[in-house]
């Protein structure tokens, strides 16, 4: 059973942007894409670590800031001929406001 | 969506490429069904001539096998039983030879083209045969086992690559031709000469010209010898006729489709039945045929567009460059080489190592070039040629190579043949050279773009560009051909750079979307390579108006501050021309101790490096950094960085000119500008230079009598000495000067494309044109960089650290325990 907790209003995260949630688990990276989807990810890129949240998000994908691995915000996996994938969380908008799951 | 039904009739190269740049596009637009006449996959028809030699295999240069086929669910009918006979255009369906009838909603034709057959007498007697496919290859290779006398008619490309594969199986090899220069499509005399030469010393030999009168054959009706006009005979036991191609045209003339010398097509590759599409050597466009596979490509992929119902793609003609496929034998031919009264002319001979050098100029642009021995600066010439550049500053150098310019990016490419496997080309992601090799013949990769996919290699910085191209280059021989079309921005367009700042200009694009609904982007939302690209094009158009996209900023230029590996920042404050105070340090060393900052690191450009602050930190730093007097250095954006100086005419026994003093002015003018890349300016004092003035994009080095300026050097990876601009007598001239030039340089410079490069584009002498010789410009485009620097020159620091709250984008949203 999924244990839903409130960590931020929608708005809270830019368009086409990410925010941080600090969690037990490591930092968490909130996106919100340009069309008002919201995903979350592990906030590590699977291929030197580099913290997502601060990519440029495209599409539904966030190019990693450290070397430009392109990594699908709803599977975590790295697009492309590169490889590599990053724990996806469950994490969804009620009411205008960002629910996150760590079960 | 239902999916339509498109027939392809050719499974050759330029069919197949349009197929997998339409699988790309567009995966489940249609269920294709493709005729070949040959019962194989898709194979790469130029490496016949390897084949020949004995250098590869069949196996080796399939492009797509039978499994590729089944896994895309393409539906493949090789073999001549299944060749199509009929297209009933008006039922919209092809008929095949044995009766199969397909229907189409879309149709493709890459028939191809058929050798040249020169109707001598003899001609049909059995060793006479053409060079144009495996069976062709199998022919000739079987005749090598068994005969000794082979002549080849034709003394083109194709002709040579046959009678080198023929000599290097075995064979006595004799070229008969009846003009004087080989190669004369691709060759003028002198070069051709070389080429004879070397190949006669190899011992394949020449009858050119002569007129054949006919092929003798012998009682069993098999050819003998070639017999002249002048009645000489030359023994034969089999004939390879190489004279040309002709576009392959039957089908579409028979089914009523404009036809002159090809497949009539417009240039969105469409016949007169707007339904059937034409690509490769069977089309005729602009008047022009093909017979190389750099145009095919090109126009593959508008082709592949238009069917992907994109439809924002043109194929407009190609430029093209020709290299022979024979181990050992350097040439390269390009455009015009041959020139007309209008043009002239740089030559350069040393016929002792058998090496020739032309460039055709028409007010020194270049027109086209022909290389033979030394073909290293082939596909400079050809840039140089296709972006139109005025070469008259670099005339006296031309010849000599891009070498001997002090260039931008072209590091050691000529040492990259003798690289071992293990040698690293790509420094930031850690591809070795065997491995972007391998990448290039296992996975048959044919372009830049493929081996940044496929490798990561020149895929971050893209320093070694240069580096990977030349490996494609001498990997594939003389099937590489660097793209001659305009790049692109990035995969999201077809449009490149100037297109977009043109559009965004005239159609008064102001926001990103704007931008990519107007010129139909592939994805709406771009990707991280335009989206920096265009905010900056924006930002530099709209001064004052267009709103900053943080969210299109890479993460430096949003956060102010350096990313390192651990995801901390580094922060360097501006230090006005490297000049600082015993007040200012302390107030560094205190802020540096406030927030246990790991690292303190002077840096090469006169400046203090904080690393490893938290970016929780960043707002803290800055605040404390901001209340000592200090604004942002800029060290992390495409911006001005630092103005270098030296101490001057103020403390040096042999300063002439205050250089401290004219390079805090220039900062203090220039600080703030966002710019294509990033730009560094510094200022020496006396020609000794210890401001390393000339190695920067702009810089300053005083005289007794005044300033001499110099523009687009660099340091890095590939030093470049910046270029003599001009000299002027006073301060307010430099900063004028230096305005004009910045400006020049963000309206005109790609996103990404530092000064050196951009010059060596534009030319130093068109920069010459627009701020030395028209002073009304220079004046206006200083004007426009003031107007723009109001809008620039707000600290960001200050801005961020001031504020009630820590801005959002620093702390995490929520804690969770």
């Amino acid at each position: 059973m999924s244990n839903w907790i409130e960590v931020a209003s929608l708005h809270d995260v830019p368009l086409a942007g990410a925010r941080v949630v600090e969690s037990s688990v490591g930092d968490i990276a909130i996106f919100r894409t340009h069309g008002d989807e919201v995903f979350a990810l592990l906030d590590k890129c699977p291929h030197k670590g580099g913290a997502l949240s601060q990519g440029i998000v495209h599409g539904r994908r966030v190019t990693c800031p450290l070397h430009n691995y392109v990594i699908g915000l709803d599977d975590g996996e790295a697009q492309g001929h590169d490889s590599g994938c990053t724990q996806t969380f469950p994490v969804k908008v009620e009411n205008g406001m960002v629910l996150l799951s760590l079960a | 969506m239902s999916r339509l039904k498109l027939v392809v009739i050719g499974n050759g190269m330029a069919g197949m490429r349009a197929l997998e740049e339409l699988l790309k596009l567009a995966p489940e637009r249609y269920d294709v069904t493709v005729f070949g006449a040959e019962p194989y996959g898709n194979y790469n028809r130029i490496m016949l001539s390897p084949v020949l030699a004995g250098e590869k295999t069949v196996e080796e240069i399939m492009i797509n096998d039978l499994d590729w086929y089944r896994d895309n669910n393409i539906t493949l009918h090789a073999g001549s039983e299944h060749e199509v006979v009929e297209i009933d255009r008006v039922k919209r369906d092809v008929v095949t030879r044995d009766g199969l009838r397909v229907p189409y909603d879309r149709l493709l034709l890459a028939t191809g083209s058929d050798p040249l057959i020169i109707p001598f007498p003899g001609v049909d007697l059995d060793g006479v045969i053409t060079f144009r496919d495996i069976a062709d290859v199998d022919r000739m290779l079987a005749a090598t086992r068994e005969l000794k006398h082979a002549v080849v008619i034709g003394g083109g490309l194709l002709g040579l690559e046959a009678a080198n594969g023929l000599f290097k199986q075995g064979m006595q090899v004799s070229v008969v031709q009846n003009v004087p220069i080989l190669m004369n499509r691709q060759l003028d005399e002198p070069s051709a000469v070389l080429l004879r030469k070397s190949l006669e010393e190899r011992g394949i030999r020449f009858y050119m010209p002569v007129n054949t009168k006919e092929i003798v054959g012998n009682d069993e009706g098999r050819v003998s010898a070639i017999r002249f006009e002048d009645g000489e005979e030359v023994p034969a036991d089999i004939i390879v006729m190489a004279v040309g191609i002709k576009p392959n045209i039957r089908l579409a003339k028979a089914s009523g489709l404009q036809c002159e010398r090809g497949i009539l097509v417009n240039d969105t590759m469409q016949t007169f039945d707007p339904r059937i599409y034409a690509v490769g050597e069977c089309v005729q466009h602009r008047n022009e045929i093909f017979g190389l596979v750099a145009p095919l490509f090109e126009q593959a992929k508008v082709c592949a567009n238009h069917l992907a119902e994109y439809g924002i793609s043109r194929y407009a003609g190609s430029v093209t460059s020709t290299k022979l496929k024979v181990s050992g034998i350097d040439l390269f031919s390009a455009g015009d080489f041959i020139g007309d009264e209008d043009t002239e002319e740089i030559v350069f001979q040393d016929p002792h190592r058998g090496v020739y050098k032309k460039v055709v100029l028409k007010n020194n642009i270049i027109q086209g070039a022909v290389m033979y021995g030394d073909t290293l600066d082939g596909s400079w010439y050809f840039q140089l040629m296709k972006d139109q550049t005025d070469v008259s500053d670099i005339r006296e150098k031309l010849l000599f190579g891009q070498a001997h310019l002090g260039d931008s990016g072209h590091d050691g490419a000529s040492a990259v043949a003798n690289l071992p496997d293990t040698a690293e080309i790509c420094g930031c992601n850690g591809v070795c050279k065997g491995t972007i090799v391998n990448a290039i013949t296992e996975q048959k990769l044919f372009t830049l773009e493929d081996v940044r996919g496929a490798t990561k290699a020149s895929a971050s910085c893209g320093s070694c560009t240069a580096l990977v191209e030349q490996l494609l280059a001498t990997t594939m021989g003389g099937e590489y051909t660097p793209t001659s079309g305009e790049k692109s921005i990035c995969k999201c367009t077809d449009y490149n750079h100037e297109t977009v700042r043109r559009s965004i200009r005239d159609a008064q694009l102001k926001s990103f979307r704007a931008v990519s609904q107007y010129l139909e982007f592939r994805e709406p939302d771009g990707c991280h390579v335009c989206r920096p690209a265009i905010n900056y094009y924006l930002l530099s158009q709209w001064p004052g108006e267009y709103q900053d996209d943080a969210q299109s900023r890479f993460v430096n230029e949003r956060m102010h501050a350096n990313i390192q590996k651990d995801n901390t920042y580094s922060v360097i404050p501006r230090i006005w021309g490297g000049v600082t105070t015993p007040a200012e340090l302390r107030a560094i060393a205190e802020a540096a101790e406030k927030y246990e900052v790991p690292t303190v690191k002077i840096t090469g450009g006169q400046r203090i490096d904080l690393l490893g602050i938290r970016k929780e930190n960043l707002p803290k730093i800055w605040k404390d950094l901001s209340d000592a007097g200090f604004v942002s250095g800029h060290a992390y954006g495409k911006a001005l960085r630092t103005v270098k100086t030296c101490v001057g005419s103020e403390w040096c026994r042999f300063g002439t000119q205050d250089s401290t003093g004219l390079g805090i002015k220039l900062e203090k003018m220039t600080w703030g500008s966002w710019t294509p890349a990033k730009v560094k300016i510094a200022v020496s004092g006396c020609p000794r230079n210890c401001a390393e003035a000339t190695i920067k994009d702009f810089g300053v080095v005083a005289v007794d009598s005044g300033w001499e300026l110099y523009v687009a050097g660099n340091g890095g990876m590939k030093v470049r000495v910046s270029e003599f601009l001009t000299k002027v007598e006073t301060e307010d001239e430099v900063m004028e000067y230096a305005g004009a030039f910045m400006q020049l340089y963000r309206e005109e410079g790609r996103h990404n494309e530092r000064t050196a490069p951009w010059i060596e584009r534009v030319g130093l002498h068109y920069i010459k044109e627009q701020i030395v010789d028209d002073d009304k410009n220079r004046t206006e485009l200083c004007e426009r960089f003031l107007l723009s620097q109001q809008y620039a020159q707000v600290d960001p620091w200050a801005e961020r650290a001031n504020q009630q709250q820590t801005p959002a984008e620093f702390v995490p949203v929520k804690q969770l325990a």
